[in-house]
């Protein structure tokens, strides 16, 4: 199954075994990680699952949607070139040890 | 076996009425009789079939497909039946439309413009607080629930001064719509002439100040992302479901920490948990109780065969304490991760409003918990009644500054 490691603000980091079919923020979530916030609980309307993408994985994750980039924008954090809303990244074995850093603050 | 009115094989037929003055008063009960009876019920009362656990009540509101909307969210079947009011052009839609007209109202109730009105917003937080502390002594609900709410989205909106006080009543009509030919649903009814005329007025755009989420959702008529008869309507919505709503949910997140004086001093010493605090109030007394859907095809749900044209009732309440999904689901706790509960629905029609929801329950709490040490109920709180609505009429308290 696929891992994937979440560095903290700190420093600190996790990493989490994902299982097939469940979106990084739902792994995330699954596991009690602390940073992630998800209030809308992946529908894609609150901003509070973000995630800066480490730059080598950047351009292996899907595109960013209209609606994840409208979001994106009223994240609490500073938006970043490599920012994303992990509820819309899914997991696929090619994710396998990709690496997200967490923001400061989601709300 | 499988027909308007009837339960396939296998089904459970319970004889509640989850729209009775009894079961308002302790739903509890009931819920888990409903959550036990099976993953699918059917309620011979209103001859429709309800869902109460978790799994089931997620995975009908995101199937849109199957269990529409656009025939009403209440019991009505708008094939069947006239609506009381037009259709709501959001709640009461299904995709094509739906996907249109959703994305309007996100995009003026988006992340973006939340964090422009922030700072308003928590400023009459804590200018109710102020007036509060004042008092000492006064009705947690009139004085801070309704009161504070309508201190800041009325203007938000854009509406004129004038008229207001129809707001509430308004929202109430609406809620106790969605439920059976009842009494709560007729009177209300009967009684909404003057509401529905003081909203549509107020719905134009003559008559919307200019920076409001009123005014925004009327410009996207000249971006042409909605013509300007839809406009009025959309508005429409915000004034349905933008008010009544925040009130129950002030209202329960209060009542919650009144009950649990050790969730509000936990709060006291860390009031980033103030967030947390609100959200869970809306798991915990989930203020919108239920919302139908009707099935589009023939499905299986669960092992359930539900026919075409059925009503589906959920119960969101007993969703968010459906003990397969929550760890001891009856305990109010502000630390709890309460992300997927289902207080504001799930999938394409979940609240479009929770934003304003969250900041609005947010400010307030962090407001209160800052100056206030104390909370006590002095007096027996009074629940209000309505078809959809949990909350109360009157909570009266004590508050003993910090």
């Amino acid at each position: 199954m696929p891992a994937i490691t979440f560095i903290h603000p700190d420093g600190k980091s996790d990493r989490i075994e994902t299982s097939g079919g469940e979106s990084v923020m739902q792994a995330a979530t699954r596991h009690g990680l602390d940073g992630i916030l998800a209030e809308c609980g992946g529908n894609a309307m609150c901003a509070t699952c973000h995630v800066y993408v480490d730059e080598s994985w950047l351009a292996r994750l899907p595109a960013v949607a209209d609606d994840e980039d409208a979001l994106l924008d009223g994240a609490a954090a500073e938006r970043l070139p490599n920012s994303r809303l992990s509820c819309q990244i899914n997991i696929t074995p090619e994710l396998d040890g990709l690496v997200l850093r967490l923001p400061d603050r989601q709300v | 076996m499988i027909g308007s009115g009837t339960a396939g094989s296998g089904v459970p037929h319970l004889d509640v009425d989850p729209f009775d003055m009894t079961f308002f008063a302790d739903p509890y009960p009931t819920h888990e009789r409903l959550r036990e009876a099976g993953p699918v019920v059917y309620l011979d009362k209103w001859k429709v079939y309800g869902v109460a656990r978790y799994a089931e009540v997620h995975a009908v509101l995101n199937d849109p497909a199957t269990f529409c909307s656009s025939r009403g969210v209440g019991l009505s079947d708008f094939k069947k039946e006239t609506p009381w009011r037009p259709p709501s052009l959001i709640l009461e839609a299904d995709p094509p439309a739906h996907t249109r007209t959703r994305a309007v109202l996100s995009k003026v109730l988006s992340p973006t413009v939340m964090k422009q009105v922030r700072d308003r917003f928590a400023e009459a937080a804590e200018a109710r607080v102020d007036a509060l502390l004042e008092k000492r002594s006064f009705d947690a609900i009139a004085d801070l629930a309704e009161a504070y709410p309508l201190s800041i989205f009325p203007d938000a909106l854009g509406l004129k001064p004038e008229g207001r006080e129809h707001l509430i009543p308004y929202a109430s009509v609406v809620f106790n719509a969605f439920g059976p030919p009842n009494q709560l649903r007729q009177e209300a009814i009967e009684r909404s002439a003057p509401h529905q005329a003081y909203v549509a007025e107020q719905c134009q755009r003559e008559n919307l100040a200019p920076g409001g989420f009123g005014a925004c959702i009327h410009a996207q008529v000249d971006e042409g992302a909605i013509t300007a008869t839809e406009a009025p309507l959309l508005v429409r919505s915000l004034l349905s479901a933008g008010l009544d709503t925040t009130v129950n949910g002030i209202g329960a997140a209060v009542y919650c920490l009144a009950r649990f004086p050790d969730q509000w001093q936990r709060l006291r010493e860390d009031l980033t948990l103030a967030r947390g605090a609100f959200e869970e109030a809306v798991r915990f007394e989930s203020p919108v109780q239920t919302f139908f859907r009707t099935t589009t095809r023939e499905v299986e749900l669960s092992g359930a065969r539900i026919g075409e044209g059925e009503k589906v009732l959920m119960f969101l309440a007993a969703a968010n304490r459906d003990p397969r999904r929550w760890d001891k689901p009856d305990s109010y706790d502000i630390t709890r991760r309460t992300s997927g509960h289902v207080g504001f629905g799930s999938g394409i029609h979940m609240c479009v409003g929770q934003l304003v929801a969250r900041l609005e329950g947010e400010v307030m709490l962090t407001a209160l918990a800052r100056r206030v040490a104390k909370i006590e109920i002095t007096g027996e709180p009074k629940r209000r009644f309505n078809n959809t609505l949990r909350g109360l009429d009157s909570l009266p308290v004590t508050i003993t500054p910090a």
